[in-house]
């Protein structure tokens, strides 16, 4: 059975992941889901970056509070990912600016970037996952 | 009659929908994800506020706050309800066409 225990030793592999946020918060369950793969990511130290475009840029939106909904309000999440050395986010200024928002709207600061810059980003990944 | 409208202006077709096939004289609800179509300043407000010639808007209170917009980044004319006045609104107009 050594073969075995060889073929799971994965300890020390790092892969670049990207995590595409492309939907708004609570109307689905895109956004949390893809949180938790974040999280899961950074607990096994990967190489974690996440990107928020199209409606994913209301995911970071300042003021969001669920009570009335009775959803939980996960944005405050997006700060502790510090704490997990996932520091890596990035907003596509396109989506940023047809939403009327600013980096000054966000929970996170944040690198804003152009789609084009991004997609060299999005090209140089391991492991691309969106939602 | 009133029409409903839960989907994001940017991501659906369905505001669109709502708007091509709707009497003039309608009543238009905005909730979950369609109350980004209230904002203002966004690349979709332009339609909205065009629209505001025809339709009386309405946008669900509990579901801007929970997306954090305040009542002041919305177009000027679009009132917000609470859950009653949801209610209210479906008593009142009869007919409900649900734009999921």
């Amino acid at each position: 059975m050594d073969g075995f225990e060889e073929e799971f030793d994965t300890e020390g592999v790092v892969k670049k992941f990207m995590f595409v946020n492309r939907k708004a918060p609570y109307g689905t369950i895109y956004a949390l889901e893809i949180l938790e793969m974040v999280l899961i990511s950074a607990a096994f130290d990967q190489d974690a970056s996440v990107v928020f475009m199209d409606d994913g840029v209301f995911q970071i939106k300042k003021g969001q509070d669920t009570t009335a909904v009775n959803m939980k309000n996960f944005s405050p999440t997006f700060r502790a990912l510090e704490g997990y050395d996932v520091e890596k986010l990035y907003v596509e200024k396109e989506s940023m600016e047809a939403r009327g928002l600013t980096p000054d709207d966000f929970v996170v600061p944040v690198e804003v970037l152009a789609a084009e810059e991004l997609s060299v980003l999005m090209d140089e990944q391991d492991v691309v996952i969106g939602g | 009659m009133l029409h409903t409208v839960n989907k994001s202006p940017f991501e659906r077709g369905t505001f669109d929908s709502c708007m091509r096939l709707a009497k003039k004289g309608s009543t238009i609800l905005l909730y979950e994800d369609g109350v980004y179509a209230a904002m203002k300043g966004i690349a979709t407000s332009g339609k909205v506020e065009a629209a505001m010639a025809d339709f009386s808007f309405f946008v669900l209170g509990p579901d801007l706050k929970a997306r954090g917009i305040d009542e002041d980044k919305l177009i000027a004319g679009i009132e917000t309800v609470d859950y009653g006045g949801f209610v209210d609104l479906v008593a009142e107009k009869g007919t409900v066409q649900a734009w999921l």
